[in-house]
């Protein structure tokens, strides 16, 4: 393998590292220290593959949407669905490493940042499943346009803390989660929603998300007898897209494609596409990506119809795949999205998440430029239940 | 010899612990900026701590976060900052200035840039909140190369081997975060500062300043007793907020007095 990232100093190239403050410092140094430790312990391989299994209920499938690809007339559209995941997205793969983590360093409390709300859920129910106490993060206007999931966290017995300082979305939850963690850092594991921030969480939540890639390579040979031509997932922070993209890396002839919010579009600068977008390299959340900001180094307020890629910077490994040109990205918008979600909806049965309709409204403009036989595999990441009011007022309904 | 050290030297030789209060340049507003800070000199500050307003300020609590709000939404920029510390060296070339604040709006400008425009203005000194020495190097060799002190944190949590790392880069003084917290939070535990404050006497040989949670009088005669000095930022943030245009001068400078006396109380 010669792709190894990040570097023993928490790098992807010039991308990543610990930008946090002096206090948190030990605190990301010992986690660092104890994942290292339990990365390849195999009684804690064992718990995770075991949890995975029976409690996640992987592996999750590869379903193949004929009807959506045929009226498309291109190439073959399959699905990774890690919609069908307990939690209803990729999300819980994580929190569960994460909350096996927490246990065996003696944490009895864990804190989350949240934007659509699904890191919330899952953390959440990790937090039941292991008895911890759990305090979600979540932006004000998050909490507005995903009052579902705001009550499944309570009723799973969290706490959600509205966050009512800056843009009032995912930036500002994680501001605040990083206060609560600086100030209860001895007694309170701060379980991380994406591949970024501080080292060690943008490799951590890449090695525990990667199940998803690790389970495709298998199983699209199993059901096409060949990997796929594409592999295309939605880009926020980069979870799902990093776990799906990370086995693939050395597979060659595998295009790799992340697809980030376009929002109102890119040219209308309301959008959270800082990699389409050619954003400045910059240092917010512990680490050094690319990221939305004005020509002053503040932080700019981002835009998308989807709370969880709302989110002006990007992990720190999709910058590096960025620069090295082994991963392309491009940018999908609103109403882009919203007809690729109406689309799944009738042709296949399946309610996506308006993050995953990123990805999948990708796939659905380039599958008609290729030929039949070639295959794209796209990551559904979520379930659209959690969108049911947001969908709803953009069609004028009132539920 | 540069004006932190001359200051320190100077108190030191009278026995005194600096007061370093800390504002948000641009709040209340840009124009108050220099006459607060000459008014903070004038009740008897000896190092001036200027806060560079960030969009996602992580380490603050709810008081500096809203000058931070307030200093932008007024167009305050980290350029504008820099202005304002070569308007305040038009009067007082004595007082060392530190900026305090998150990287990224330096990074945007530049370190080699941002670093050049310091000297030029006359800033003493840089803490850059979210940049530990580990990720200092690019910072440390700009800041030096124009003389100016990169200022570090130090924390509860931080240990023996980080605190002898700190003391090979740190400048200027040290500043001692006295709780785990964010700024303006309320649990500052004195035994716990006693306790700590000579174990980095071990390896840090410059002043050692201590914030973070210092509200009142009382416990900034407390903690000087402790330290080389003390700083105070979100108590003074707090009178700023709760002022007029018109009084604010005033209030802060009162604050300010009352401070002095409590630290120079032997």
């Amino acid at each position: 393998m010669t792709y190894n990232y990040p570097d023993s100093t928490g790098h992807f190239g010039q991308f990543g590292g610990i930008y946090m403050a002096e206090t948190l410092i030990p605190a990301v140094e010992e986690l660092r220290t104890q994942y290292l430790r339990y990365q390849n312990d195999p009684e804690f391989k064992a718990e995770f593959a075991y949890e995975l299994k029976h409690y996640v209920g992987r592996p999750s499938p590869i379903y193949h949407a004929k009807r959506l690809s045929e009226s498309l007339g291109g190439a073959q559209i399959y699905l990774k669905r890690e919609d069908l995941n307990h939690t209803g997205a990729h999300k819980i793969n994580n929190a569960i490493g994460q909350a096996l983590l927490a246990k065996r360093m003696g944490k009895k409390r864990v804190i989350a940042e949240t934007g659509a709300g699904m890191h919330g859920v899952a953390t959440a129910t990790v937090a039941a499943r292991f008895g911890m106490e759990c305090v979600v993060y979540m932006g004000a206007e998050d909490i507005q346009r995903q009052a579902p999931n705001v009550f499944r966290m309570k009723l799973l017995g969290a706490t959600v803390v509205p966050v009512t300082s800056g843009s009032k979305t995912l930036k500002d939850a994680c501001n605040e989660a990083i206060r609560d963690w600086v100030t209860n850092v001895e007694s309170t594991f701060y379980i991380f929603g994406t591949a970024a921030g501080p080292h060690p969480y943008p490799m951590m939540v890449r090695d525990f998300q990667c199940v998803i890639g690790n389970e495709a390579k298998v199983q699209m040979p199993e059901m096409i007898g060949r990997q796929p031509d594409a592999v295309i997932a939605c880009v926020g922070g980069g979870s799902n897209a990093i776990g799906l993209f990370y086995p693939y890396i050395e597979e060659k002839s595998v295009q790799i494609i992340g697809v980030e919010a376009g929002g109102h579009g890119i040219s209308s600068g309301q959008h959270a596409a800082p990699l389409t977008a050619n954003a400045k390299v910059g240092v917010l959340h512990g680490n050094k990506v690319y990221l939305m900001q004005d020509e002053n180094g503040q932080i700019i307020e981002t835009h998308s119809i989807s709370a969880g890629l709302d989110y002006p910077g990007v992990g720190p490994e999709h910058c590096l795949l960025k620069d090295q040109g082994r991963a392309q990205y491009v940018a999908i918008n609103d109403d882009e999205a919203l007809a690729a979600f109406d689309a799944l909806c009738r042709f296949e049965g399946i309610i996506p998440a308006l993050e995953s309709s990123h990805a999948l409204a990708h796939a659905m403009k380039i599958a008609p430029t290729m030929a039949k036989d070639k295959v794209l595999l796209v990551n559904l990441s979520g379930r659209g239940d959690k969108d049911m009011n947001t969908v709803a007022k953009l069609k004028g309904i009132t539920l | 010899m540069s004006r932190i050290q001359t200051t320190f030297d100077k108190l030191k030789q009278h026995n005194r612990r600096a007061l370093i209060p800390f504002i948000t340049a641009g709040d209340p507003s840009p124009q108050l900026t220099v006459p607060l800070m000459h008014g903070l000199v004038e009740s008897g500050a000896d190092v001036l701590e200027l806060g560079v307003p960030f969009s996602d300020p992580m380490a603050d609590g709810p008081v500096i976060q809203r000058a931070s709000e307030r200093a932008l939404k007024q167009g305050m920029s980290l350029r504008g900052v820099l202005d304002l510390v070569a308007e305040f060296r038009k009067r007082d070339n004595n007082t060392p200035v530190v900026l305090m604040g998150y990287g990224n709006p330096i990074e945007a400008m530049g370190w080699e840039n941002f670093a050049k425009r310091c000297a030029e203005v006359g800033v003493d000194g840089v803490l850059t909140v979210d940049f530990p020495p580990e990720e200092s190097h690019e910072a440390f060799e700009h800041l030096q190369a124009h003389g100016i002190d990169p200022i570090f944190l130090l924390a509860p949590t931080t240990d023996d081997a980080r605190v002898a790392r700190v003391a090979k880069l740190a400048r200027g003084y040290v500043y001692y975060v006295s709780l785990k917290g964010v700024t303006g939070s309320g649990n500052l535990d004195l035994s716990a500062i006693a306790e700590k404050i000579p174990q980095l006497r071990k390896h840090i040989k410059l002043p050692i300043g201590v914030g973070f949670g210092i509200r009142d009088a009382a416990t900034a005669q407390a903690v000087a007793k402790l330290c080389d000095g003390v700083v105070v930022g979100s108590r003074i943030v707090q009178e700023i907020e709760n002022s007029t245009e018109q009084n604010v001068v005033a209030n802060v400078a009162k604050l300010v007095k009352e401070l002095r006396v409590a630290i120079d109380q032997k």
